[in-house]
């Protein structure tokens, strides 16, 4: 059963919807990331401190618990690190490269890997052996690894971390894609004989991809929470983000060793916060499985 | 069957090879091996003889084979830090790794199963759906979170179990087991719970989706017929048949879980590969990045052979493939 | 009926749909003697199979059993537990399913399938079971039982797999065996061999036999009574000697006289005008009437069953010995 999610007001994408809405989880996430979505895209206008602006911060006012006032007049509401930056402004910030970072890698991942499933599933033959076994040997490699290497060679930057996790998920795009596409060439191969080669790769992607729009839609939703983790991860093992570019996970691992301490919120607020990102988006992302393939095992 | 092995084993042994040629291309095209293999303190002299050693001078692919050659006889360069072979020191951390490794994949079936049993039986059940909620969480926290999390309310708060290092070792065949001491239990907990939690989701929800699918099949509404126990039907007809694609998925995951050790062994400072490998990397031990990847490679290669050899001996319709 | 091994009344078996409650088997009621061999006809969507599972207690969730009894010698099995019910299964009431490929376990081997069943209702050593098995399959005609019994399902031909599952049925000496359609899945040839094996071992063991069918030849050769299945209504049963040479029922009239073997030699195959509907899409009334051309704005209702004679049943309010 061929479904069109096409964005347009169709009965479809509505009926999709309807049972989307159906799971108070996958709503409670989906709402509870578009608030994180919101709030870090709005970080330069509610956070009350800039927390790259070095000169701003006092370090008399390093390591104050939640709710300690601060001398500018506002009130740290997670409390302040070792240097004295507010914790809830650095959590902000550090939300938008966690989510930045994310959703970029993802997107471009899914671009890449959707493309090449899309040419291997319509060029076939040898090609398309090749790049599966490219997809294959890609695939068995823990994703942890690979990453690790290519930021050991090339060096850490915003950019570099991107294009790791870039080169981490396209395969499983183009496996998904190119299966999806599959299915689809084969029963249009049957039916319409020779006349598919004279169609053009225009008409083949017309037909092709939006037969495989809904398990891009799900895997894409699980991969950005997958590259969110992922970058939290690196940034943590100290081989992600730069640390003129905090990501929540290079916050977590400042704030790591003052957890002995006793000065636990400077490690577990931005944990909560990346916390509270990835699992809202693995609920839409589950959900979103459960109404969009509902004869496919969970 | 003969045949199968002897070109699965040739399908491995190429994929071995065109790793080493990646790993060798990166070390050759990313900068001056030299610079790569060498410390930056070496003097002028010691560069010169490790130019003649390593065959600098020669042509690219003789010197391909000359690393291919010290793959062979296990000599990867030695180690900038530690000074002493890459190779010796990565035998040295393996067995912590392992036996992290295979703590937490017990861990996993010993808990992903059962609970998998239980919510694939009565899906529709409170506990089911609430088991297959966790779920969701345990693959989607952040490895280091949950560690970092067991760490302050485990050992800090708690004082319950030690967040950090190995514990005492008893040497068996030449090699250091911690299992065998109280102390070295006590350390391995925490970091194998943290690994663990993740595969635990994982053959919860495969276990799962197979009891589902099993329990609709004929020969269990058959087996009912015969007027078999519940328990028998369950448990040994269900579970055949699950078991298969669980262990076989588990197998292929044991290389995943020695991967993802390099977190927990980091948090937990762990002397395992892990840790060796993010410490290498942190400070430039580019000898020992070299030998680790080789490592990591053939292991991997090995374990899905070996996967793929059992899952073809527990199947006996693909195992009897040529007899009827 | 006094002395029926099996009398079913009025058994009414729905299931839950997102459209509501199908049913499936609407208001059936027969006996059946010691050793009599009853066919039950009817097309798919008849709900001849869910008769079926309904009497061995094999209906589970969305369906249910909403009224009627079933007694067996005297009780009642509508509500027994599932405790209850293995003792029965297997040993006094056994079942034969129509695909021997999946009603066979795939990863166990035969003689791990027929030793499980026997020592489900016996207490036995192993060997002893072993012993029995290989008696049994002996009985039914396997050739060289011993080596049989070592192999896996899929090493074996779909006639040979059903003989087995036929053994099986047969291990006990049950007092009645449902078989839904063994042999539509199998040979033309391999058909009429189990046929006449079953028939044999039923006479031998004085076991009723109810047969489900949707071939009426079958019926013929097979069975001393036959009950004819529309709509989940029985429409018609009795002798089979009756009812082949005087169909009652419309219905039954169409189908002997859609049989190849009525068909006069270069004449239109006879067929029942229309399809078949779907479950759920019956019309009310006489399930029948949409196709009958016999139908009248009386058909609008329900038919009643009526008995012209002991054994002999029909629901129709234009039977076909009536004059039109």
């Amino acid at each position: 059963m061929r479904l069109p999610l096409l964005f347009a007001a169709g009965t479809p994408s509505r009926r999709v919807l309807a049972d989307f809405m159906r799971s108070p989880a996958a709503v409670a996430g989906l709402a509870v990331f578009l608030l994180i979505a919101v709030a870090a895209l709005a970080a330069p206008l509610i956070a009350p401190q800039d927390p790259y602006a070095l000169a701003q911060l006092d370090i008399m006012d390093g390591r104050l618990p939640p709710g300690s006032e601060s001398m500018a007049g506002f009130t740290y509401l997670l409390g302040t690190d070792d240097q004295g930056r507010d914790m809830w402004s650095a959590i902000l910030y550090g939300m938008r490269i966690s989510l930045g970072v994310g959703l970029v890698s993802a997107v471009f991942a899914c671009l890449v890997g959707t493309f090449l499933g899309l040419f291997a599933a319509y060029v076939g033959g040898r090609t398309e052996s090749l790049v599966m076994r490219l997809v294959d040997l890609q695939l068995s490699f823990p994703t942890i690894l690979v990453a690790l290497m290519i930021l050991a060679i090339m060096g850490k930057s915003i950019v570099n971390v991107i294009l790791a996790l870039v080169i981490v998920e396209w395969a499983y795009y183009a496996r998904t894609v190119r299966g999806a596409a599959l299915v689809e060439r084969n029963k249009e191969y049957i039916e319409a004989g020779r006349g598919l080669r004279l169609s053009g790769a225009r008409l083949m992607l017309r037909h092709l991809l939006p037969n495989c729009l809904p398990p891009i839609i799900v895997i894409g939703t699980m991969q950005i929470a997958r590259a969110i983790a992922l970058e939290a991860t690196l940034s943590f093992l100290g081989l992600g983000v730069p640390i003129t570019e905090p990501s929540l996970g290079l916050l977590i691992a400042n704030g790591n060793q003052y957890m002995q301490a006793g000065l636990y919120w400077i490690s577990v607020y931005p944990g909560v916060a990346l916390l509270l990102i990835i699992v809202s988006i693995n609920m839409v992302g589950d959900r979103l499985r459960d109404v969009l393939n509902p004869r496919l095992n969970k | 069957m003969f045949l199968w092995l002897t070109k699965r084993l040739s399908q491995a042994a190429m994929v071995v090879l065109a790793m080493t040629v990646i790993v060798f291309i990166g070390l050759h095209l990313l900068g001056n091996p030299v610079d790569v293999l060498l410390s930056p303190e070496a003097t002028a002299l010691e560069r010169e003889r490790l130019i003649a050693d390593l065959g600098l001078d020669r042509p690219l692919w003789m010197q391909y084979f000359a690393f291919l050659q010290g793959i062979w006889h296990g000599n990867m360069g030695t180690s900038f830090v530690f000074n002493m072979p890459a190779l010796d020191l990565i035998k040295q951390r393996l067995p912590a790794t392992l036996e992290l490794a295979m703590a937490a994949l017990l861990i996993a079936l010993v808990i992903g199963l059962p609970c998998g049993l239980v919510a694939g039986l009565k899906p529709k059940a409170w506990y089911s759906r609430l088991m297959m909620s966790g779920s969701v969480l345990g693959f989607s926290l952040p490895t280091f979170w949950v560690g970092l999390m067991l760490i302050m309310v485990f050992s800090v708060r708690l004082g319950w179990l030690p967040s950090s290092g190995r514990g005492e070792t008893v040497t068996l065949l030449g090699v250091q087991w911690s299992i065998f001491t109280r102390d070295g239990l006590a350390h391995l907990v925490l970091p194998a719970i943290n690994l663990a939690l993740f595969k635990v989701s994982m053959v919860m929800r495969l276990t799962r989706a197979g009891v589902a699918e099993a329990a609709k099949m004929d020969y269990v509404r058959f087996a009912r017929a015969k007027g078999l126990s519940g328990r028998r039907i369950v448990g040994v007809h269900i579970l055949k048949n699950i078991l298969i694609p669980v262990v076989t998925v588990v197998g292929m995951e044991f290389g995943s879980t020695i991967a993802f050790a390099v977190v927990t062994e980091s948090i937990f400072a762990y002397p395992g590969m892990g840790k060796l490998i993010i410490d290498s990397i942190n400070q430039l031990d580019r000898p020992v990045i070299v030998a680790y990847l080789i490592v990591i490679v053939i292991m991997f290669v090995v374990i899905n052979l070996v996967v793929d050899v059992l899952y073809r001996l527990l199947d006996p319709r693909v195992r009897l493939e040529g007899k009827a | 009926m006094t002395g029926a091994v099996l009398s079913v009344k009025g058994l009414a078996t729905e299931f839950q749909t997102r459209e509501g409650a199908l049913r499936a088997v609407d208001g059936i009621s027969f006996d059946l003697m010691p050793g009599q061999v009853m066919g039950l006809v009817g097309e798919s969507g008849s709900g001849k199979s869910v008769t079926g599972y309904s009497i061995m207690g094999l209906i589970d969730e969305p369906g249910r059993i909403v009224e009627g009894s079933i007694l067996y010698r005297g009780r009642e099995l509508v509500g027994l537990t599932e405790a209850q019910w293995r003792h029965l299964r297997g040993d006094r009431i056994a079942m034969i399913f129509q695909d021997p490929m999946m009603t066979l376990n795939p990863v166990l081997r035969v003689d791990t399938q027929l030793i499980e069943t026997i020592r489900a209702h016996r207490k036995m050593t192993r060997d002893a079971a072993r012993d029995q098995a290989c008696r049994a399959l002996e009985k039914v005609g396997i050739p060289a039982p011993q080596e049989r019994l070592r192999a896996y399902p899929h090493q074996l031909s779909g006639g040979m797999r059903q003989r087995i599952a036929i053994a099986i049925a047969l291990l006990h000496e049950p007092e009645i065996i449902i078989a839904d359609e063994p042999t539509t899945a199998l040979d033309v040839t391999i058909q009429a061999q189990i046929l006449a094996e079953v028939q044999k071992l039923a006479r031998e063991q004085g076991t009723a036999l109810i047969w489900i069918t949707h071939d009426l030849t079958v019926v013929a050769g097979l069975a001393d009574t036959v009950a004819v299945m529309y709509g989940g209504q029985l429409v018609e049963q009795g002798r089979v000697v009756d009812v082949l040479d005087r169909p009652l029922h419309p219905y039954s009239a169409g189908l002997i006289a859609s049989l190849p073997s009525s068909n006069v030699d270069a004449r239109r195959l006879a067929q029942i005008p229309g399809m078949t509907p779907k479950l759920g899409e019956f019309p009310s009334g006489c399930a029948f009437r949409t196709r009958c051309s016999r139908a009248t704005p009386a058909c609008h209702a329900v038919p009643a069953v009526s008995s012209p004679a002991p054994g002999r049943t029909f629901r129709c309010f234009h039977p076909m010995e009536e004059s039109r």
